[in-house]
């Protein structure tokens, strides 16, 4: 499970008034396992509700409750241990971790310290420039949520709601292997695909179901670990790079006065754009763990862990390879197709029997953006893959051009229906027919002597009587003959 | 092992146990002695023995994943001193 180191990249390296900065991050990922009820009581696990509905007198830590470890949720840090390529422990153990704040009724989180559930993993990011890199897992572990404190209701008091307190949580450490903003995202992004794919957690960061806490620290290249400041809570890609961006170069400010950086925790403020102390969080970091009494040790069989493995889905990563593979993409494309399972699901639909290569182009560049422009996931495409594959078709047989085909995918997406009938009752049918062309090809030149002379003195201009041709036949005509005839015609090569 | 006063006060702080200066300096006595007979017991040798979880030899329970708990959010907040619209209320914190 060992990573080779990297050098620093001259690249991702942030320039300083006296000379190059390397930018070190590592993430805490806390994302909500998806199961029904909570870690540790029947309450429902669901996002919302009315105030303290999902909450058993377990969550509201009443005297003489005691915590029930829920099957489901073990699975699913098992599975998540799994697609993360990690070692799974057979042997673990949760702890108390006290601390005293209004929405923790307990004072003190169930979680795991020195015996986490999962043990060493590494992550594959792939980044924008078609490079990728490899990302070390520490540990992952199971523990609870908070309560939600609500300050604006009451002009002294506070409002707190534990529909959230025991949900299960997945803390998901990283190592200290990202080294710029975009790494981290990229790493994020990743992780959160990864996730959706196992069905462990839904990745929704609007509603909190991952957030992150980010560990920056700077060094000159080549230099040992410098001290970090941790971010807290950040629920946004962009967020995330934001504060990287800003905690980065905040800290290069003070080293190159000659200050040192003080080990503290920070939250980063979207508004202003910047990180700011959370001084009030200091005191309370002597969590002092110990083994929850109330728990005995988390014991898995091996048989059990082998059982989910058998039944785990096929990964990112091992899909990205079969669509390079089986379909002919390009890797950009298959990164881009399997970031979802529902969009690999789509895209295997539409490329069974047909050409992998024009299927991956026309979703991405044509669906993909317009349902972009619509703020739509592709679950909900009004154009289902039978409809996109049957465009596909019809631009593959030569019944429709490129161009007509973004027309008619147009159609389909806002009105519905079947695109071998809409071509017919359309009209949009490829003027294949020669005679047709070469007809409007006459036109065009004859209307326009001046242009010849000028396309027979440069022939480039040819160009501009194809366009006037497509224009003239509403672009039903086939480029390819209109450029030949109009070519022959001028008589040029 | 021993503690001194500033060592209780910190901890009952963080435990919001209020303890005045006069307290403090007796349970600092008191943890001392009790940590002084604890400290007898690291004179057993327990080289080889795996640390006991369980008095008895058990495994923990699972319980299947269902919601069987929950939607009775007045009874939640039956004790709590002050509530609203079913939320607890508390007096106001925020960063």
């Amino acid at each position: 499970m060992t990573i080779a180191p990297r050098l620093p990249d001259p690249k991702k390296l942030i320039k300083g008034a006296t000379g190059d900065w390397e930018v070190v991050i590592g993430l805490e990922v806390h994302a909500q396992v998806t199961s029904q009820s909570k870690l540790f009581s029947g309450a429902s696990a669901a996002y919302g509700g009315a105030p303290n509905s999902h909450v058993s007198l377990v969550d509201a830590a009443m005297p003489g409750m005691l915590p029930v470890i829920n099957e489901e949720c073990i699975a699913q840090a098992v599975r998540t241990g799994l697609g993360l390529r990690a070692a799974i422990n057979p042997y673990s153990v949760f702890d108390r971790k006290n601390y005293f704040y209004p929405d923790l009724p307990q004072g003190y989180q169930i979680s795991q310290y020195k015996q986490p559930i999962v043990g060493e993993g590494i992550v594959t990011v792939d980044l924008a420039d078609g490079s990728a890199i490899e990302v070390g897992i520490e540990r992952l572990h199971l523990e609870q949520d908070a309560g939600k404190s609500i300050h604006d209701q009451h002009p002294t008091m506070s409002f707190v709601d534990l529909n959230r307190s025991g949900v299960a949580l997945m803390e998901i450490v990283s190592k200290p292997d990202l080294r710029s903003s975009e790494e981290a995202k990229a790493y994020l992004a990743k992780l959160r695909t990864i996730l959706r794919y196992l069905g462990t957690c839904d990745g929704n960061m609007e509603e909190g179901s991952l957030r992150a806490d980010i560990n920056v620290s700077v060094r000159r290249p080549g230099d040992p670990l410098g001290t970090r400041c941790e971010i807290k809570n950040v629920n946004s890609m962009r967020f995330a790079g934001q504060a990287i961006e800003y905690e980065a170069r905040r800290q290069i400010a003070i080293l190159e006065d000659g200050g040192v950086i003080d080990q503290e925790t920070r939250l980063y403020d979207p508004g202003k754009g910047e990180t700011r102390s959370m001084r009030s969080k200091e005191e309370a970091h002597d969590y002092r763990y110990f083994p929850d009494p109330d728990l005995l040790p988390l014991v898995l069989d091996p048989a059990w862990i082998e059982g989910l493995k058998a039944h785990l889905p096929e990964l990112p990563d091992e899909k990205k390879a079969r669509f390079i593979r089986d379909y002919g993409v390009t890797p950009y494309d298959a990164m881009v197709l399997t970031l979802e399972r529902a969009s690999a699901d789509y895209f295997e639909q539409v490329a069974k029997g047909r050409d992998g290569k024009a299927a991956a182009n026309f979703m991405i560049n044509e669906l993909f953006g317009r349902l972009n422009k619509d703020g739509k996931a592709i679950e909900d495409s009004p154009v289902s893959a039978d409809q996109l594959g049957a465009i596909v078709d019809l631009i593959r047989d030569g019944t429709i051009s490129g161009k007509i085909a973004k027309d008619l995918f147009e159609i389909v997406y806002t009105e519905g229906g079947d695109p071998r009938d809409l071509v017919e009752s359309r009209g949009l049918k490829q003027v294949t027919d020669t005679g047709a062309i070469e007809a409007a090809v006459d036109a065009v030149i004859a209307a326009n002597p001046d242009k010849v002379a000028q396309a027979l003195a440069k022939p480039t201009l040819a160009g501009w009587f194809v366009g006037q041709v497509m224009k003239a036949t509403g672009g039903k005509a086939n480029p390819q003959a209109v450029n030949d005839l109009v070519k022959a015609k001028l008589g040029i090569e | 092992m021993s503690v001194d006063t500033a060592t209780v006060t910190r901890v009952a702080r963080l435990a919001r146990i209020k303890v005045s200066a006069d307290e403090a300096e007796r349970m600092t006595h008191e943890l001392n002695s009790i940590l002084g007979f604890v400290e007898q017991l690291n004179e057993v040798d327990v080289a080889g023995v795996e640390p006991m979880t369980s008095a008895v030899n058990t495994t923990m329970r699972w319980r299947q994943d269902a919601v069987t708990d929950g939607g009775d959010a007045g009874r939640v907040t039956l004790n709590a001193p002050l509530s609203d619209d079913n939320f607890f209320m508390v007096p106001k914190v925020v960063e």
